[in-house]
């Protein structure tokens, strides 16, 4: 097999991995602070994506649509925490859990009775038509674009936790909430903006795929199954864990794809079963909570 | 102190002269669903009843007495169906060895994912078991020679059961459900004998306090594998009773969305209880039934409803009435 071949691949590998990494990273960070699982997220990537085409076609442009949509899905998953996660928490850690999953059978069918049930296209933006030539081959620029937004993006995110005051606030809630409230911090509001931050990123990753893949409103089930694998695979409630599953699993599910199409989605599924049972905590994960 | 009191202890000591009538919980349940065909408004709606039935009370084994909140009991309720039909079709197996058959493999199948994900525990659990069950969807999927891929498994027709002589025409629906009763009726006996045993009182164990349960000397990680088993296993006779039922297999059975059905119609009815799955799954097939008749979008209100439940009503329809008269601990 051509080389080059195998490198335009792991390219794709990773600009699909690009947007596990995004929505997988909305899942992890809402866990590593609230230890809530959001089963819901799937739901919400799709209703992401769904407002970007939607703002896409109002505004005329898909620069809006890709700016707005993950604001205002936010906002709505800041709401959802508002008037309904907020009642669990001190219960079962199971009941989050069930809630969200709820949640999702409504939104499913909510974007079904608005938008149809059937799939919808999701045109690449004007500027990202077309192929760049990279010397060894043709790359599509829309995928090149994924990949530096969501590194912009990771950066923007590891900056802000690592280098800033509501970073060190964010951190150490994590760590113990309750001595955060001692020190006077309003530990709701950041949980709020915390599950807001989770769902947009869901929402952005949505948008992102939109493009890739079509638009229908049974997008999100595969998508919640890949995070989940990604996030567990990576260790659930780890950043960088995260990244690295994302990654990889991207990258292992295009570079399968090339020989044998058929095991593309089988592999990342395997490749979660063989981390569990060497490492059950995740790549980078800590022993303790999960396993 | 040799083992943490059973069940049946429990219904002697809290409810005196109801205790006996607890204790006939097998009996009192076959004669209720024995009256089922008569009391829902259509026999495809009973037999329905009769095969969620059967598995939601075998993850009720897992989720309400284990604790163990699973995401992918559609792997085993599939596995059951799919390997009856091709035993069936396939093969030419008769009926009644395809269905032990096909019991055995989907054990066998909840032992492998069981291994896997019980090493896992909280909410890592449920996202594991609900990958695992998806890798076996895709790989229903993709073996279409074996199962037929998207458009399910068909090409087998159980036409008459014989027993011992004895034939039923099983194209008849009263025949075919008590046909299918005397199925549910064994799986109910069956997690009646479990519950009952020391090791229903270990698993329960389990649920309350983990670490306790570890300090007494219980091997937690092995209990855990064998009631993923056990649960596998009755929840996969409700997969073979689907196969004999409808003569076709659809593959939408191994979607992760059955298995969230599943968990609804056990918190509708109530985990914990042993008649609650019962009543789960009949409250979940009637309101999808009713709604249905005049909205294409049943499922929102279905998910508007299991929210409510979540918030407010969290031990369902059957546990939460048990619970007040105090007959909870029982588990009727």
């Amino acid at each position: 097999m051509d080389l080059s071949l195998i490198i335009m691949q792991l390219l794709s590998g990773i600009a699909l991995g690009a947007v596990l990494v995004i929505t997988a990273l909305g899942l992890t960070i809402v866990f590593g602070m609230l230890g809530v699982v959001n089963f819901a997220h799937g739901a919400l990537f799709m209703i992401g994506a769904y407002a970007g085409l939607y703002l896409a076609s109002l505004t005329g442009s898909f620069w809006w649509g890709l700016l707005l949509a993950p604001i205002l899905i936010g906002a709505f998953g800041m709401l959802i925490e508002f008037v309904l996660i907020r009642r669990l928490y001190g219960r079962s850690i199971d009941d989050p859990l069930l809630l969200t999953f709820g949640l999702s059978y409504i939104l499913v069918e909510g974007v079904r009775i608005v938008f149809g049930s059937d799939g919808i296209p999701f045109p690449t933006p004007i500027q990202l038509v077309g192929v760049l030539d990279l010397g060894i081959g043709f790359f599509p620029r829309y995928r090149l674009f994924v990949i530096a937004l969501v590194a912009v993006v990771l950066l923007v995110l590891w900056l802000t936790l690592e280098k800033t005051r509501v970073g060190l606030i964010v951190r150490a809630g994590a760590r113990d909430p309750t001595i955060m409230q001692v020190l006077g911090v309003d530990i709701g509001r950041v949980w709020l903006a915390i599950f807001g931050l989770g769902v947009g990123l869901a929402a952005l990753g949505g948008v992102l795929a939109g493009p890739m893949r079509s638009v229908n409103p049974e997008m999100g089930s595969l998508v919640l199954a890949e995070a989940f694998v990604v996030t567990v695979i990576g260790g659930l409630g780890s950043i960088v864990g995260a990244v690295v599953a994302g990654l990889m699993v991207g990258v292992s599910v295009s570079i399968v794809a090339l020989f044998a199409p058929e095991m593309a989605t089988i592999v990342m599924f395997a490749l979660m079963a063989v981390v569990l049972l060497i490492r059950p905590q995740g790549l980078f994960g800590v022993r303790g909570r999960t396993a | 102190m040799t083992h943490p009191s059973s069940g049946e202890a429990l219904a002697k000591s809290s409810s005196g002269g109801i205790g006996w009538l607890l204790e006939q919980r097998v009996l009192l349940s076959i004669a209720v669903l024995a009256l089922l065909p008569w009391l829902l408004p259509s026999q495809a709606l009973a037999v329905n009843v009769l095969i969620y039935g059967v598995v939601v009370m075998g993850y009720n084994l897992l989720f309400g007495y284990t604790g163990l909140l699973s995401f992918g009991q559609a792997a085993f309720f599939g596995a059951g169906a799919y390997f009856t039909g091709i035993a069936i079709g396939r093969f030419g197996v008769p009926w009644f060895a395809a269905v032990p058959i096909a019991v055995l493999l989907s054990t066998c199948l909840a032992a492998a994912i069981g291994l896997v994900s019980t090493r896992t525990r909280g909410i890592y659990f449920s996202m594991v078991t609900l990958a695992l069950a998806q890798l076996v969807y895709y790989v229903a999927l993709q073996a279409a020679s074996f199962t037929g891929g998207e458009n399910g498994l068909r090409g087998f027709t159980v036409d008459r059961i014989s027993l011992f002589g004895l034939q039923v025409n099983f194209l008849d629906p009263v025949n075919k459900y008590y046909v299918l009763m005397a199925f549910a009726a064994l799986a109910m006996w069956f997690q009646s004998r479990i519950l009952n045993s020391p090791f229903g009182a270990v698993i329960e164990a389990i649920r309350e306090n983990e670490q306790r349960a570890r300090a007494c000397g219980y091997d937690v990680e092995r209990s855990k594998l064998i009631v993923f088993m056990l649960s596998g296993a009755i929840s996969s006779l409700g997969g073979c009773m689907l196969a004999l039922h409808l003569s076709i297999v659809p593959l939408d059975i191994l979607h992760y969305q059955t298995s969230g059905m599943i968990v609804m119609m056990v918190l509708l009815g109530g985990a914990r209880s042993f008649f609650g799955p019962f009543v789960g799954a009949a409250s979940f097939l009637i309101l999808e039934d009713v709604i249905s008749l005049w909205t294409p979008h049943w499922q929102i209100f279905v998910g508007a409803i299991f929210v409510l439940f979540v918030l407010f009503l969290p031990k369902g329809i059957w546990g939460t009435p048990l619970d007040m008269l105090g007959i909870g601990k029982a588990r009727p």
